[in-house]
């Protein structure tokens, strides 16, 4: 599984980050979790709010700091 | 909490995450009603407490400037605060209705003048947070919304919003709050409309251009109304939980000035007589960089004091409608003629009301 969190660097991001992997840590699961910074990279998505969550390539979250509870509910589908 | 009843919470609150119905519904409806409550009782209470809390408990006289000056803050620091709470999270239920997806598609395909008009009153209800300011930048001029109609939202999204409309309304009462969200929408709408006509297209980075949006993002889920409560609280935590320490310390600021600068001490250099007084507001606003919530108390001190109303509207809006770090985030996608064009032109507005209301008022 492929986990990336897009965002420019704020701190938002930063917290959706750790969230990510302390849900990734909970759940046992074997995922990487790729930080994409770059602005091109991320519109690439289209999404108009930062952070935003993307598994195996799709768009699952934008605009929120997911909690490790909702992320693993997102994880889990 | 036990371990079962944790798990019950968690398998409720993911369920509400994802969109569905959870069995604690009604609970939850009847949680929020008795906080609403509480927050009534407290409001009522509050002019009561204070006073009780500065005359008998702190043993201040009424007429002494310490006693004044104290009796103002821990009435105007419960008061805002509450306000602040409720309408914070009544905007962050609204706002779970408006999300940037939604307003570009509502926005796409409008013309011109409509779509300024459309573009200033969706700023205030969409979440908004300058370090998106660049995404939705993008995502908007990708969806073929005319670069006037996008920056009326950007000029509005952070100039009129739920924290100054609060501080407005609990310190000034509902006329100047009204007067700030109408001449918010103006100046967003013409500094729009007169910038779309200045054909500025070109001082776009060429690079957004070439950008097209491969993938539609997953904005189709459906919301329950409990993840739209979770989505208000969150708002409560989110920005009151930022701004406290601003009103706090504003509002001490506030009542320093109340109980200690002499009445008309400032009619000189910040009344309707010093003609100077507008440019210098905002030239001393653009710079600086603060939120709502620090500059509103401070504000209100100087306008008992015999400042003018446009000055200090004008001061206001130089300070949070335009921003030095949202400008240079704005920086990525446009170049500098642009975001000169940008700051001149709502500067200009701002200058227009400042003076309309020294004028009429």
């Amino acid at each position: 599984m492929k986990i990336q969190v897009l965002g420019t660097g704020c701190a938002k991001c930063k917290q959706l980050t750790a969230n990510v992997q302390a849900a990734i840590a909970d759940a046992g699961l074997a995922a990487s979790v790729e930080k994409v910074e770059d602005l091109r990279e991320i519109m690439k998505f289209g999404v108009m709010t930062t952070p935003a969550l993307v598994i195996d390539g799709k768009v699952r979250s934008a605009g929120k700091v997911l909690n490790p509870t909702e992320i693993r509910t997102l994880l889990a589908k | 909490m036990s371990a079962p009843a944790l798990q019950r919470l968690e398998a409720a609150n993911a369920d509400a995450a994802v969109g569905r119905q959870s069995p604690y519904a009604g609970r939850t409806v009847a949680l929020h009603l008795l906080a609403l409550v509480a927050w009534i009782a407290m409001y009522v209470l509050n002019g009561t407490a204070s006073e009780w809390l500065a005359f008998s408990v702190i043993g201040l006289s009424r007429s002494s400037r310490l006693g004044s000056a104290l009796a103002f803050f821990l009435y105007e620091v419960p008061k805002v605060l509450l306000l602040l709470v409720l309408v914070v999270f009544v905007v962050g239920v609204i706002r779970s209705f408006f999300t940037p997806e939604r307003t570009r598609s509502l926005l796409a395909g409008r013309r011109e003048s409509a779509g300024n008009v459309l573009a200033a009153l969706l700023g205030v209800v969409t979440p908004f947070c300058s370090c998106s300011a660049v995404p939705l930048f993008i995502g908007f001029v990708e969806a073929g919304i005319p670069l006037g109609v996008t920056l009326s939202f950007l000029i509005s999204a952070p100039m009129v919003n739920e924290v100054a409309l609060v501080l407005l309304f609990g310190l000034f009462g509902w006329k100047i709050a009204a007067l700030y969200l109408a001449t918010g929408l103006v100046i967003a709408i013409g500094a729009g409309f007169v910038l779309g006509r200045m054909r500025l297209e070109r001082f776009v980075e060429p690079w957004v251009y070439e950008m097209t949006a491969t993938q539609a993002p997953s904005a189709d889920e459906r919301v329950s109304f409990e993840e739209r409560l979770t989505q208000g609280r969150e708002a409560i935590r989110e920005i009151v939980g930022k701004v406290w320490p601003y009103v706090v310390v504003g509002i001490a600021v506030g009542a320093g000035i109340h109980g200690y600068v002499p009445e008309g001490v400032l009619a000189g250099i910040m009344g309707r007589s010093a003609w100077w007084s507008v440019p210098a507001a905002v030239l001393l606003g653009v710079p600086m960089y603060s939120n709502a919530a620090g500059i509103i108390p401070v504000v209100q001190a100087l306008l008992e004091k015999g400042a003018a109303l446009g000055t200090v509207l004008a001061f206001m809006m130089a300070v949070i409608g335009l921003s030095l770090p949202e400008t240079i985030i704005l920086r990525r996608v446009l170049r500098p003629q642009l975001i000169a064009a940008f700051v001149g032109v709502v500067a200009v507005g701002i200058l227009a009301v400042g003076y309309l209301f020294n004028a009429v008022l």
